[in-house]
């Protein structure tokens, strides 16, 4: 493998990279004028990575042709297909920004800069072959990530919920840097492949104890429970176009990055991590339900559900099969779909004179007063909660359906079942929008883009979107194959 | 009629309508949806007509492998056909009773015909996972059907309704995982004829059970159904009734019967226990209401019970009351609502002491509430007669107990229904604001007059509704003999009474 060829697999990352380097200088020269122009560049820059990534991901790319500077690097269809949703989620959080900074005249030309680093960082996240890209694609994430939670520099709110986000950040990666640290002392080597050829024949000790750090690291970046306490406090405080960044691009980037590890790395020794993951799983989804039902904040309400949805990811990953993983990725992409809708429906949420309104009192009423609103959040609820025929229940049944496979039933039962409690709190939302009087505090108007990306997501979840299954369900077992093909 | 895809169509009517009204205004999204319900009557109708009698057991069928994992496939036989007949013959009867619905008309309207889709779709899906999800989606509309339009507890209703009915089919849902899982197909028909080893049967049994339990109901699960049944609308309340409560005897006559016989047969005591209990303690429960809604509510679950009896009494008797029963009660109990409705619409409450000698001022309106009390009863001539003697004949083959605590289900009903009635129809006026309530208008008239000519044929000439389905039943029978109960029930009569066990179902096999 030459440089050259290596060079052209990560086109995407130095693509977004070098952009993100020159709008930064544009934005030093230019000021916050140009914001509004960089932002375009960056959703330019966003949508080229995407076709560029479409491709492999189309093609199923796998095997040694994808790997770069010596496996370090995998350019795979598994990673092509996070690759995918990152971009597209990178891209929402561009176009929803201007409306929420612009009314203040806090729209700073450094935001969609930061998304663009931020980006970069997930897709070397999603690609890695090595701990050590593995940590820098992490940290490269989420120094972009603290500085955009305190994006809001004169809201105490927001600078909390920076800096707690950097203080336990920075925990976290001191926890994995530490099962790192503990893994390769024990194997001797960093890289993906050295690992499971050391794990081979069985885990020791002290390669047990890495893992074991290693996987609280990554539960903590997807908040899973019992590693989950940081995320209703950063979502609430968080500049919601930030929110809706945090709750779906890194979210899947943090998952790939777990789904490879485990399976590329230890996955010849998946029932030392199923046991993990599955606690994980159930946890998140007891955890996040009950947490959701006192919520008052419709930003924190959407922070406990993301850590539900976790829960069901990790039922897939916790398969350890192709099949599983492949479920896990068709849930990750009806999950984006939905994160992005329900954020974009509280970006909507405005006063007259477009405050931006958080309670979930507010929205009493809306189906009076907003119907096309009210539908749309409506939709995204039940799609949330798993209710058919809207296509959030696709995500849950294909997963439930490879813990089956997978000879996990009562994993599956008890997931399930526990998942009648989430729907409680996302049927209230709808009872407060259809059943109460109107409180009528949402009046403000939104512009076209924000209607457009509601309508797409709304499409999506609408029954119409099971007519995306097959399409989805051969991407996502192509990416699933090439990650299998390579442990 | 050959090429058309006419269950497709079915399904695609009242959807384009829900789509229609919900863009309407409150005038046109009534006639939108009265033009589409009645769009699919005559849909319903040809289906009746040209489903061939005698032909092949899955008529109609269209199968398009549009997803991932399952596929568009309906179809139906006898036992889905009658099932479909009956829900487009209610529903524009249901949105001619709304006429007194004044709020969010169009959404309303959109709700229902949503609704209709999905029970058609419930009943035409050959296809395990598309049935799931036309089963579960009739959560989001009847969820808002009862919270937005409901009475004062509505809320309560709505979250009781949406969580216990969850709660039973996701379970199902996992259950039919396994089983694809296991047969590799998701083939209804196939699913059908597959032998599932009898240790997994249970479990699946009990996971299909407790959705099915609940959608029935089945006593102890079924107190969603009084609460959600008061608060409803009238029209939610007939559907609910006439249809959804359908659901759960066709999920099991069409899953947990052929699918699991053995687990069936095992577990058989189960259904029985609580099926006992329902028809005595709801019966009773009926007797002391003093909500009309509530009061019909309580007798749905216990014919409820006698459908569940009949259905496992795994003989050809039993089928069919019990098809019978579910038919008859889907037609009386949406009248019964449909009579409370009508002077509910006048009065406003529900409450039975309110009213009194409505026979004086409304005599049409006491002639049709007295045939459809009757017809609940059983009297012989009416459809509930049919459907209750079928039934207990059969049940009474496999054990003279749980048809004789069934029975008594009969005569309690009797006296829920006369009480309610003596005190509605006869006796005097104490109020006058009740005694000045007119009678039937037109529309009310055209709403009841189907109803109880169809309760009356039903009655007199059940072969025209028994004819589709007897192939079908038969075909279960056979299949459900290798598990038939010849033991314990059958041996403790032998052992009691021998003569009375030879002659008595001899007796019945003659009477009717």
């Amino acid at each position: 493998m030459d440089f050259v060829a290596s060079l052209g697999l990560i086109l995407p990352e130095l693509i977004l990279s070098l952009t993100g380097l020159v709008l930064l200088l544009v934005a030093a020269w230019a000021g916050d004028k140009a914001s509004s122009a960089i932002s375009v560049a960056g959703c330019v820059a966003l949508g080229a990575c995407f076709f560029l990534v479409a491709r492999t991901v189309c093609a199923g790319a796998s095997g040694p042709d994808t790997v770069a500077f010596f496996g370090q690097f995998r350019a795979d269809a598994f990673a092509g297909f996070a690759k995918l949703m990152i971009y597209a989620a990178s891209g929402a959080a561009l176009v929803v920004a201007p409306a929420f900074f612009g009314r203040t005249g806090q729209m700073k030309a450094e935001y969609p800069v930061l998304i663009l680093f931020a980006t970069v960082g997930m897709s070397l996240m999603v690609s890695a072959g090595d701990l050590l890209t593995l940590y820098i694609g992490l940290e490269m994430n989420s120094l972009s990530a603290y500085v955009l939670a305190a994006f809001l520099r004169n809201d105490s709110r927001s600078s909390e919920a920076g800096l707690k986000y950097f203080v336990l950040g920075a925990l976290a990666s001191g926890i994995l840097l530490f099962g790192m640290s503990l893994t390769y002392g024990f194997t001797g080597t960093t890289s993906f492949e050295g690992i499971r050829a050391a794990v081979g024949d069985g885990l020791n000790g002290g390669t047990l104890f890495g893992l074991v750090f290693v996987f609280a690291g990554l539960a903590f970046k997807i908040s899973a429970v019992p590693f989950h306490m940081w995320t209703p406090d950063v979502y609430e405080g968080a500049p919601t176009p930030v929110t809706a960044f945090f709750a779906s691009a890194p979210k899947v980037a943090a998952v790939a990055l777990a789904t490879r590890v485990a399976i590329e790395a230890f996955g010849s020794q998946a029932d030392a991590w199923r046991q993990v993951v599955i606690f994980a799983a159930l946890a998140s989804i007891v955890v996040g339900a009950l947490g959701a039902i006192g919520q008052s904040n419709i930003k924190r309400l959407l922070a406990y559900s993301s850590i539900n949805n976790v829960g069901f990811i990790l039922i897939g990953l916790a398969c350890a099969t192709p099949k599983g993983v492949s479920a896990l990725l068709v849930y990750l992409a009806i999950y984006v779909a939905m994160t992005v809708g329900s954020f974009v429906a509280v970006l909507m949420m405005r006063a007259e004179d477009g405050t931006p309104i958080e309670g979930i009192a507010d929205l009493a009423g809306l189906s009076r007063t907003r119907p096309a609103l009210a539908w749309c959040l409506a939709m995204l609820m039940f799609s949330l909660a798993g209710i058919p025929p809207l296509f959030g229940f696709w995500g849950k049944f294909v997963v439930f359906q490879a813990a089956v496979q997978a000879n996990l039933v009562a994993l599956a039962a008890i997931g399930i079942a526990a998942s009648v409690i989430g729907a409680f709190y996302y049927i209230k939302i709808v009872k407060i929008m259809f059943f109460d009087e109107p409180a009528d505090t949402i009046r403000g108007k939104s512009d076209w883009a924000h209607w457009a990306l509601l309508a797409i997501s709304a499409i999506v979840v609408s029954p119409l979107g099971y007519l995306l299954t097959a399409w989805l369900g051969k991407l996502a077992d192509g990416a699933a194959a090439a990650l299998f093909l390579l442990a | 009629m050959e090429g058309l895809p006419i269950l497709s169509l079915m399904l695609l009517v009242p959807m384009v309508g829900a789509a229609a009204c919900l863009f309407s205004g409150d005038k046109a999204a009534r006639a939108i949806a009265l033009a589409a319900t009645l769009i699919n009557l005559a849909l319903g109708i040809a289906l009746w007509v040209n489903f061939d009698i005698g032909g092949p057991q899955w008529q109609f069928t269209e199968r398009a492998p549009i997803f991932a994992g399952f596929s568009w496939a309906l179809g139906i036989d006898g036992i889905a056909l009658m099932l479909i007949v009956l829900s487009v013959f209610l529903m524009p009867i249901c949105i001619l009773a709304s006429a007194s619905i004044d709020k969010r008309v169009g959404e309303y309207m959109a709700a229902f015909l949503f609704m209709e889709t999905l029970m058609i779709g419930v009943f035409a899906a050959q296809d395990l996972y598309l049935f799931y999800i036309f089963f579960e989606a009739g959560l989001i509309p009847m969820y808002l059907i009862i919270g937005i339009w409901g009475g004062q507890n509505r809320i309560y209703a709505a979250y009781k309704f949406f969580l216990y009915t969850l709660l039973g089919s996701v379970l199902m849902l996992i259950a039919m995982l396994w089983m694809v899982n296991e047969a590799g197909t998701t083939d209804i028909p196939t699913l059908m004829a597959y032998d599932f080893p009898v240790k997994a049967q249970t479990w699946l049994w009990l996971a299909f059970f407790a959705s099915f339990a609940v959608k029935m109901p089945m006593w102890p699960v079924h107190t969603w159904l009084p609460d959600a049944h008061v608060q409803a609308p009238t029209a939610g309340s007939v559907i609910l009734a006439g249809v959804l409560l359908k659901m759960g005897g066709y999920g099991f006559i069409r899953f947990s019967l052929p699918m699991f016989p053995e687990a069936s047969s095992q577990l058989m005591w189960v259904i029985f226990a609580l099926s006992m209990i329902a028809v005595v303690v709801t019966s009773l429960i009926a007797l002391v209401q003093h909500d009309m809604k509530k009061l019909i509510a309580y007798s749905s679950v216990a014919h409820m019970a006698i459908v569940t009896v009949g259905l496992f009494s795994f003989n050809v008797q039993g089928l069919e009351g019990s098809m019978i029963v579910m038919l008859s009660h889907g037609l009386v109990s949406g009248a019964l609502f449909l009579c409370v409705g009508v002077i509910y619409d006048r009065l406003h409450t529900r409450e039975i002491d309110r009213y009194g000698g409505l026979a004086i001022n409304m005599p049409k309106y006491a002639l049709f509430f007295m045939l459809f009390t009757m017809a609940s009863i059983g009297l012989p001539g009416t459809s509930g007669f049919v459907g209750e003697f079928l039934s207990l004949a059969g049940i009474y083959q496999v054990s003279s107990w749980v048809a004789f605590v069934c029975t008594t289900g009969i005569i309690l009903g009797a006296a829920y229904m006369l009480y309610l009635y003596r005190r509605i129809a006869f006796g005097e006026q104490k109020n006058a604001d009740a005694a000045a309530m007119p009678d039937l208008s037109w529309r009310e008239w055209l709403m009841l007059g189907p109803i109880a000519a169809a309760v009356l044929w039903m009655g007199v000439y059940p072969e025209s509704f028994l004819a589709p389905m007897r192939a079908d039943i038969q075909a279960l029978d056979a299949r459900l003999a290798r598990a038939a109960p010849e033991g314990d029930a059958r041996l403790t009569i032998n052992k009691t009474a021998p003569a009375k066990a030879a002659a008595e179902p001899a007796a019945h096999e003659g009477a009717h």
